[in-house]
C-alpha cells in the first residue's frame, strides 16, 4: 500500500489532488451526506446538532469577548462594562454568549433526555453515551469557570462556595482549595487561572464532541423505535433528508435565543451580579445558574457537607453506569410501559430539584429537596435494574420500514397524525 | 419587564428559574410603575432622561459616582455636542500627570468620565460611613430595577411608633430593613426644569429613574430594533426551511 494514493471518485481536478492525497472529501461525503441515518427520526433527534452550532457560536464569540477582557481582579467587572457599553456590538457579543450558557444548558439536557428516553445508551452505544457524560461534565466545568469571569457579586461568591467544597475531603480537602485558589481566598490567581481555563476547555470539548461523533458514526444512530437498522429500505441519506430537518429545529432554536438576547438579556441573570465582587459583603442567598440548581439542591439537602459533594458528584456519574445499570435489552421507551412512566418521575424529581434549589434550605423545601434527590438515585440504583426483569415490553416491530408502512398506509389515519411519543 | 420576562424564562425551563433570591430582611414589594422603555417596543423618553440628568447632577451626584459613563455618553439622551462640552467644561476632573510628575486636574472634555464625588470608596465610606453605591448599573443591580429605585426615592417617611431606628440611618418602606443610610434626597422642588416640567418629589424621581434606566442600558433602543430583524429574518428562514423539508421529504415514506 505504501506509496499508493487514495482512490478518488471525484470529478473536480483539484478536490480529487487533494481528496487522493488526503481523503477528507471522501470523509466528509461518507459521513455527512450518504451516510445512511434512519428514516423514523422525530424532533428530539434534532438537539445534537443544535449543541454543535451552540458550541461553535460560544467559541466565536468567546474568542471575541477575550480581546476586550481583563482576567484581573481590579479591572475585570470595568472590562465587562466597557465591553456593553464601548466596543462596537460589545453588548450583542457579551449577550449571546451570557444567554447562550443557559441555552447550551437546555438544549443539552434535552438531548439527554432523548438519550435516556429512546434508549440510545444500550449496547452497542455504551461508549458513545460515556463520552457524552464527559462532555456533560466538562461543559459544567467551563460553564461555571466562566461565571466567574465577569467578576460580580455572585461570580465571587458562586466561585467561593464551589471552591471551598473541595475542602470536604478529609485529610487533603483544605490542600486541594489551597492549589485551586492559588492563595487563601478567591483572589486574583482565581480570576487569572479560571479565564486561561475557561478559554481552554472549549477546545478540549470540540476534541471530545468530535470523538462522540466519531463513535456515533461507528455505531450509528439510535431511532425512535430503538431497533436496528436492518436494510437500506430502514435509513435515508443524511444530506439532504437530515441537513433539512435539522435546518428547522436550528432556526426555532436561534429564534428562542435571539428573544432571550435583544428582547430580554437579563431574564436569567441575577441582579447580584451587576455589582462589584465585594469579598467583604455576603449576598443574602448565594444561588447559582438556573442549570446548576438540581444539583446545587442535592447538595443542600444532605446535612453532611462530605456526603452532600459525593451525592452531588455521583448524581452525574452514576449517568457513566447507565448502560449497565439498566438490564432491559428493549431500548425505546414505547415498548417499555411502566419505564414510559417512572422516567416522567424523573424529569419531576430534577425540575423539583431545581425548584429546590432555588430556595434558601429551609421549610419545605429541605423535605421536598430529599424525596426528589432519594428518587433520583432510587430511579438509577434500584428501579432501572430491577425494571429490566420485571417489566414484560410490547412486542417490537419487525423493522423501521415495517413500522413506517403500517403507520403510514394503515387504515387507522389518527395514527398518522399523532405526534411521535404517543405513536407506540 | 423584568418579572414578566422571568416568569417566560420560568415557564421555559421548566419551572426551575423561580431563582430569584429571597430577601433576609422583609420588605414590600416595590409597586409597578408604567416606563415608557419597557415592552418589545418601549424607548427611552429622552426629554424625561435630559430632565433626569439634570437631578443627577444637582442632587444625586453630591455622594453618588456613575463611573461607567463618559460626558460622551450623554448624546444618548439627546444632548447636543456644545451642550455636552459645556457640561464636561463645567467640572474638573484629573488629568493624569504634569510634568513634574504630579497629579494634574483640567476643566473636563467630552471624552471623561462622570466625575466623582469622591477620589475611592474608601474616602466616600470616610465621609458618610457607609460609601455610597456607584449608579452606572443600579437599575441592572437591583431586584425590581426601575420600580425600586423609584420606591426608594419615594419611600421615606417618619418610622413607625414602635420601630427602633439605629443612630444615622433613615427609614425606608421599601428598603430590606427599612433603616437606610441615605437621607432623603428629593423632597420636591429641588431643581427647576428649563421646561417648566412639574418638580414633585415623584415627578424627581420619575425622571432621574428614566435617566438612570439609560445610563444601565444605553444600547437599548438599537438592541430591540436589531432584534426585530433577527426575529423576523428567523421566522421567515425557519418558514423556508420547513417548506424546503417537506419537499425534501415528499418522496420518502416516513
Amino acid at each position: 500500500m505504501a506509496g499508493q494514493l487514495h482512490d478518488s471518485d471525484f470529478k473536480n481536478p483539484v478536490v480529487q489532488w487533494i481528496d487522493t492525497r488526503l481523503p477528507i472529501f471522501t470523509m466528509m461525503q461518507k459521513e455527512y451526506m450518504v451516510f445512511p441515518t434512519p428514516k423514523n427520526f422525530n424532533y428530539f433527534w434534532n438537539f445534537g446538532a443544535m449543541a454543535v452550532v451552540t458550541l461553535v457560536i460560544m467559541i466565536v464569540t468567546g474568542i471575541l469577548l477575550a480581546m476586550n477582557y481583563q482576567p484581573n481582579t481590579e479591572l475585570a467587572f470595568d472590562s465587562v462594562q466597557h465591553i456593553m457599553r464601548d466596543v462596537n456590538y460589545g453588548w450583542m457579543l457579551r449577550y449571546i454568549h451570557q444567554n447562550g450558557a443557559s441555552m447550551f444548558f437546555i438544549v443539552t439536557y434535552i438531548h439527554i433526555f432523548r438519550g435516556l428516553y429512546y434508549g440510545s445508551y444500550k449496547k452497542p452505544r455504551e461508549l458513545l453515551w460515556m463520552i457524552g457524560v464527559l462532555i456533560l461534565l466538562l461543559m459544567m466545568a467551563t460553564a461555571f469557570m466562566g461565571y466567574v469571569l465577569p467578576w460580580g457579586q455572585m461570580s465571587y461568591w458562586g466561585a467561593t462556595v464551589i471552591t471551598n467544597l473541595f475542602s470536604a475531603f478529609p485529610v487533603v480537602g483544605h490542600g486541594i482549595v489551597t492549589w485551586l485558589w492559588g492563595g487563601f481566598s478567591v483572589a486574583n490567581p482565581t480570576l487569572n487561572r479560571f479565564f486561561a481555563l475557561h478559554y481552554l476547555l472549549p477546545f478540549v470539548l470540540v476534541a471530545v464532541v468530535g470523538l462522540h461523533v466519531a463513535a456515533l458514526h461507528v455505531t450509528g444512530s439510535n431511532n425512535p423505535l430503538g431497533i436496528d437498522v436492518k436494510s437500506p429500505q430502514d435509513t435515508v441519506p443524511f444530506h439532504p433528508y437530515y441537513t433539512a430537518k435539522d435546518s428547522i429545529g436550528l432556526c426555532v432554536f436561534l429564534l428562542v435565543w435571539a428573544i432571550f438576547v435583544f428582547f430580554y438579556p437579563h431574564a436569567l441573570s441575577d441582579p447580584n451580579n451587576s455589582i462589584p465582587a465585594n469579598p467583604l459583603q455576603t449576598p443574602d442567598d448565594i444561588v447559582p445558574e438556573w442549570y446548576f440548581l438540581p444539583f446545587y439542591a442535592i447538595l443542600r439537602s444532605i446535612p453532611n457537607k462530605l456526603a452532600g459533594v459525593c451525592l452531588m458528584f455521583g448524581s452525574i456519574l452514576v449517568l457513566f453506569v447507565l448502560p449497565w445499570l439498566d438490564t432491559s435489552p428493549v431500548r425505546s421507551a414505547r415498548f417499555r410501559p411502566i419505564y414510559r412512566k417512572v422516567i416522567f418521575v424523573l424529569v419531576l424529581a430534577v425540575v423539583g430539584l431545581g425548584i429546590c434549589g432555588a430556595h434558601k434550605p429551609e421549610g419545605i423545601w429541605v423535605p421536598l429537596s430529599r424525596i426528589c434527590a432519594v428518587y433520583y438515585y432510587l430511579h438509577f440504583l434500584v428501579i432501572l435494574p430491577l425494571l429490566g426483569k420485571l417489566e414484560r415490553p410490547l412486542p417490537l416491530p419487525e423493522s423501521i420500514s415495517k413500522a413506517v408502512l403500517r403507520r403510514g398506509g394503515g387504515p387507522l389515519p389518527q395514527a398518522a397524525t399523532a405526534k411521535p411519543m404517543e405513536k407506540a | 419587564m423584568r418579572a414578566v420576562a422571568s416568569y417566560v424564562a420560568a415557564a421555559l425551563l421548566l419551572g426551575s428559574m423561580a431563582a430569584v433570591p429571597g430577601q433576609a430582611q422583609e420588605a414590600p414589594t416595590p409597586p409597578h410603575q408604567e416606563w415608557s422603555w419597557q415592552g418589545l417596543f418601549g424607548t427611552y423618553n429622552l426629554a424625561d432622561a435630559q430632565r433626569g440628568f439634570q437631578v443627577y447632577k444637582d442632587v444625586c451626584s453630591t455622594c453618588h459616582s456613575m463611573n461607567d459613563l463618559h460626558y460622551r455618553d450623554l448624546a444618548g439622551i439627546g444632548l447636543s455636542e456644545d451642550q455636552i462640552k459645556a457640561i464636561a467644561a463645567s467640572v474638573t476632573v484629573p488629568q493624569g500627570l504634569d510634568d513634574q510628575g504630579n497629579p494634574k486636574d483640567g476643566p473636563g472634555q467630552p471624552a471623561s468620565m462622570f466625575r466623582a464625588p469622591f477620589a475611592n470608596p474608601e474616602a466616600a465610606k470616610a465621609a458618610l460611613k457607609v460609601a455610597p453605591p456607584d449608579l452606572s448599573n443600579i437599575i441592572n443591580a437591583r431586584e425590581g430595577g426601575p420600580d425600586y429605585v423609584y420606591a426608594i426615592l419615594n419611600g421615606f417617611s417618619n418610622p413607625p411608633p414602635d420601630f427602633k431606628l439605629a443612630e444615622g440611618s433613615n427609614y425606608n418602606e421599601y428598603f430590606p430593613g427599612h433603616q437606610i443610610a441615605m437621607p432623603q434626597p428629593l423632597h420636591g422642588g429641588d431643581v427647576t426644569f428649563a421646561d417648566g416640567a412639574p418638580n414633585s418629589i415623584s415627578a424627581e424621581a420619575h425622571d432621574v429613574v428614566t435617566f438612570l434606566a439609560w445610563a444601565a442600558d444605553p444600547n437599548m433602543v438599537q438592541r430591540k430594533q436589531i432584534g426585530w430583524r433577527v426575529v423576523l429574518f428567523l421566522v421567515v428562514m425557519a418558514g423556508l426551511t420547513y417548506a424546503v423539508k417537506r419537499k425534501v421529504w415528499s418522496d420518502v415514506e416516513h
